[in-house]
């Protein structure tokens, strides 16, 4: 058992850090998403009128809708990476524990959200004035957050890998099942941030139970799911 | 020692029969060239027997695992070369080996001399697969399956691509992991390099396997 789990860790660390290694130097996280995630937020702003006030108060869910946004292109990256080339029969044939794949690739797209998250969140203190009132709250928010997109985005980033559109099918699939995270993280960052009174620690129990189904479920269907794609 | 038996092996791809009751045997130490037109079902038949995809009727049995019951069972002791090569583009060739290996439980260590023995210069180990030379990523590929050690190589038009060098290369690998004792399908339309080292040929049509299949 603990042979196995080691075996499973490894694949694990070798399929996440195969992935980001990719993205590295395909510079598509810091190129292009990093850059798309900050010129929403700009964009925001233009259309709220600059209106301060109120931009403080929307800040929390402008933020996370424009990291959605973002997990939108990386886990289409992620699945195309697989599909290049016919590169994903390589984890298929290497008898690798679909699990590990699963984790592997939804690890390296939390690392690129939270990497977008992390510029976001001083982006959104500069553009628009907002102020942390509990660091830790927010950190925590953006670690569950961020898995739970990466763990759904890539659970069905595998769900439409065989479908030719699959680039149109992922967003109206994905954004539907993601919105209790943006739900969620919005009022935890609400108390991040200091603009409501809500409990942002509850909020942040609600992304964990989010994450870890989601992560469940990925672990059982994308053996099934890489078969079919 | 039976490598490939198969029965009546039929294989749905959508509803269209991919494989419309194939009969097959090659034993170990084999070299069968299996021959057929395009859409003959050439490449299904190397997809069923790797793994890759699920028997619909029929019996199937690829190196004692039946492929009805645990087809994922026999995929790592497989070696599979199709019309694309399975690399990750932005990985250099010796990093597309090393995970190769890795994930398959195999010594990583052997991946310079597969490249070397596939003739890819050592200034190419660490150029990013996309920049390779059609040619060259190929032989990278190859050099995958060379790293490998499968009991059972299939390989798809393993000829295609590769300048007069390579094609002896590649005849002679074939040669060498017969020698060795594991079996070698290759799918081919040339009747050139490929006849030639074949030790039987099969023909193939419409989804079955018309001659010499056992």
């Amino acid at each position: 058992m603990g042979r196995e789990l080691r075996l499973l860790a490894g694949d694990i660390r070798r399929v996440a850090a195969k992935d980001l290694r990719i993205e590295w130097r395909a510079r598509t996280t810091l190129g292009q998403v990093v850059p798309f995630a900050l010129l929403v937020l700009v964009l925001f702003g233009f259309a709220l009128n600059a209106n301060r006030p109120t931009l403080e108060l929307a800040t929390p869910g402008l933020l996370w809708m424009t990291v959605l946004f973002a997990t939108v292109v990386a886990v289409q990256r992620s699945v195309a990476v697989e599909s290049a080339d016919g590169a994903g029969r390589m984890l298929l044939l290497s008898g690798m524990a679909p699990a590990a794949a699963f984790l592997g690739k939804a690890s390296a797209v939390a690392v690129q959200l939270l990497v977008v998250a992390a510029v976001l969140l001083p982006g959104v203190v500069l553009l628009y004035g907002a102020g942390i009132e509990s660091l830790p709250l927010a950190v925590v928010t953006s670690l569950a957050a961020t898995a739970g997109l990466a763990a759904a985005g890539s659970l069905l980033g595998a769900v439409v890998a065989g479908v030719r559109a699959h680039q149109t099918v992922l967003p109206i699939l994905l954004l539907p099942v993601v919105a209790p995270v943006l739900i969620a993280a919005t009022r935890a960052f609400e108390d991040a941030l200091g603009t409501a009174a809500v409990n942002g620690w509850s909020w942040v129990g609600l992304l964990a139970g989010f994450t870890a189904a989601n992560v469940a479920l990925g672990c059982v269907a994308h053996g099934p799911l890489m078969e079919d794609a | 020692m039976s490598a490939v038996r198969l029965e009546g092996a039929v294989v749905l791809l959508g509803r269209f029969p991919a494989l419309a009751g194939a009969d097959l045997a090659v034993d170990s130490g084999e070299v069968v060239l299996v021959r057929g037109s395009n859409g003959a079902g050439k490449s299904t038949l190397l997809h069923l027997c790797a793994g890759l995809l699920a028997l619909s009727e029929g019996q199937g049995e690829v190196l004692g695992c039946d492929l009805g019951a645990d087809r994922a069972a026999v995929r790592r002791r497989v070696g599979l070369l199709g019309h694309d090569t399975a690399l990750y583009g932005e990985l250099s060739a010796a990093e597309n080996l090393d995970l190769w290996a890795r994930a398959s439980r195999v010594d990583a260590s052997g991946v310079p001399t597969s490249l070397t023995r596939l003739g890819v210069p050592e200034r190419l180990w660490a150029v990013p697969s996309a920049q390779l030379s059609a040619g060259q990523r190929r032989r990278v590929a190859l050099a995958a399956i060379v790293v490998r050690r499968p009991e059972l190589w299939l390989l798809d038009e393993p000829h295609a691509g590769l300048d007069s060098e390579g094609r002896e290369l590649v005849s002679g690998l074939m040669t060498e992991a017969a020698a060795a004792g594991a079996a070698v399908v290759l799918a081919s339309h040339e009747t050139g390099p490929a006849a030639v080292l074949a030790t039987r040929t099969v023909t193939m049509a419409g989804g079955t396997v018309s001659t010499g299949g056992a």
